[in-house]
């Protein structure tokens, strides 16, 4: 099944991790372009790991790809991961977005509704909930919307 | 200065209640210094390596404080390569005639946890589920299976052949010998591997005594002589494990250029082996080290694994002791083992699980967390 594509900013909610964003408004993965060599990196770092140039510049990743090899996760991660609730199985990929190829939560988790090469959109899904009742979301790729 | 093996050591693998994984280390180097007839006090430089189970250079309180050169060795799953490469430099340099190399673990049941900070990367990455090494071996054979046209059949050989293996050695952890289809049908780890195709972190120790070459008939008729040990990191563009993001500007992985080093030192190449051991910590991982190592091309290893080439009595024997698979992963002993298992088929020494034609040329390959590799080739 598909997981629940959620909205980032919605009420009750918080990024697990606001630096991998552009901004709440512009929801894109923010990477970090070389001005040097072009290479990006996600998430952002100061230094080019191909050339060593530093000053690397913020970029805001393409939203839409095409995975590039995944799985699906059948048992319950020991710490640092936060469970949600009873286990459920979560699919993992890396997905090509031309500059950049980026690990990611798939928001799809039947290995037979994935496939190297299909298009995929950047969405956003529950990973756990905090103590207080704030659901914390992370970024996923699925399918596009039609 | 070339180095030559004149003692080897194990304490079984798999689960040992009771013993320390430093007590298993202990036993290891008694056993490896039985084996080459020397003593402790005899050993002028140590390197030891353990991930989870105390600093290695602890155990000179058990094995004698004669003030040796102990170094301590933690380079992931290569601590073991990396210890034996770190002695053999020290007996080349000329500075030293005759020390050990020792590697034990003691690792809790289940999959590693590690938390990402210690690689630099942010506490989200384990939060949200991805900081798992098994998510990365489903998804670089996932996509190997795609471009090189190997099927799941494969994925469940491998295994079969491990299990087979480590049934006919007494050290090994697994004795059951899961058949193809048991290892097929077993629960779903991690699409499109399954429960059988992943090795276990586990325990057990390994030590090797080891000396110049020119001295080494006096310990032993049988030594074995390291031709080459060569370790490499990653670099750009190389798909490494715990990574959150890949280049599109893809480069081959450390074990092409520690395999093709090592070669080259032992002026010899892969069709020259008559048994290698390499790094299976899951099936889809024999398959692409057999490429990476150079023992087959991309695309080869389904029919070579389906026609038995891989088994003990096939053209080119990988994994005769069981491999991880069959034995788990103490990591700071794995690397020794492999080293250990060759020796024992270049003595002749394996049972029932003895390389035929008596084998002369031997190959070890390991891979570590965050994009190492280790290989060796020994002679006799």
């Amino acid at each position: 099944m598909t997981q629940m594509v959620r909205e980032v900013g919605a009420e009750n909610t918080r990024f697990v991790d606001d630096t991998l964003l552009v901004s709440e408004s512009e929801r894109a993965l923010r990477g970090a372009r070389c001005p040097e060599c072009a290479t990006t990196t996600f998430p952002v770092q100061v230094g080019c790991p191909r050339c060593g140039a530093q000053g690397m510049e913020t970029a805001a990743l393409p939203t839409r790809g095409a995975l590039w090899s995944f799985t699906v996760q059948n048992f319950q991660p020991k710490n640092p991961y936060r469970p949600d609730g009873d286990f459920e199985p979560y699919g993992v990929g890396y997905v090509d977005l031309g500059e950049v190829i980026v690990e990611t939560r798939l928001v799809e988790n039947r290995p037979d509704r994935l496939a190297i090469g299909q298009a995929v959109q950047l969405q956003f899904v529950r990973a756990f909930v905090d103590e207080d009742g704030t659901e914390v979301l992370t970024f996923a790729f699925g399918e596009e919307n039609r | 200065m070339k180095v030559a093996i004149v003692g080897i050591g194990i304490h079984k693998f798999g689960r040992t209640p009771g013993v320390s994984g430093r007590a298993q280390g202990a036993a290891a180097a008694r056993s490896a210094l039985a084996d080459a007839g020397v003593e402790w006090r005899d050993m002028q430089f140590a390197f030891g390596g353990s991930y989870a189970a105390g600093d290695a250079d602890s155990l000179v309180s058990d094995l004698g404080l004669t003030g040796l050169q102990f170094i301590n060795v933690a380079n992931g799953c290569a601590t073991g390569g990396s210890a034996l490469i770190s002695s053999c430099s020290a007996i080349a340099s000329g500075r030293y005639d005759l020390g050990i190399a020792i590697g034990f673990d003691k690792h809790e049941s289940g999959a590693f946890n590690m938390d990402p900070s210690t690689l630099g990367i942010g506490p989200w990455y384990g939060e949200t589920g991805l900081m798992l090494t098994t998510q990365f071996f489903a998804m670089k054979i996932q996509r190997y299976m795609h471009l090189h046209g190997i099927t799941e059949k494969t994925l469940a050989a491998v295994a079969a052949k491990a299990y087979a293996n480590g049934a006919m050695n007494p050290n090994a952890w697994r004795h059951e010998g899961h058949d193809a289809a048991a290892v097929a049908a077993a629960r779903m780890i991690s699409h499109p591997l399954t429960q059988y195709m992943f090795c276990s972190p586990g325990e057990g120790a390994v030590a090797l005594v080891l000396c110049r070459a020119d001295k080494a008939r006096q310990y032993t008729s049988t030594p074995v002589y390291i031709a080459g040990a060569e370790l490499r990191s990653r670099r750009f563009g190389s798909f490494e494990v715990f990574n959150p993001w890949l280049s599109p500007e893809s480069a081959p992985g450390p074990t092409v250029e520690a395999a093709r080093a090592t070669f080259e030192a032992a002026g010899i190449g892969p069709s020259d082996l008559d048994v290698a051991q390499i790094q299976d910590t899951e099936s889809g991982a024999e398959i692409m080290h057999m490429a990476e190592t150079g023992l087959c091309v991309d695309g080869e290893q389904e029919k070579l694994i389906l026609t038995g080439a891989t088994a003990i009595g096939g053209e080119m024997p990988i994994n005769t002791d069981g491999g991880c698979l069959a034995n788990g992963e103490p990591i700071g002993a794995s690397g020794l083992r492999q080293v250990y298992e060759n020796v024992l088929q270049l003595r002749g020494d394996a049972g029932p699980r003895q390389v035929p034609g008596k084998p002369k040329t031997g190959f070890t390959h390991v891979y570590g967390a965050p994009g190492i590799s280790a290989c060796t080739v020994v002679s006799r």
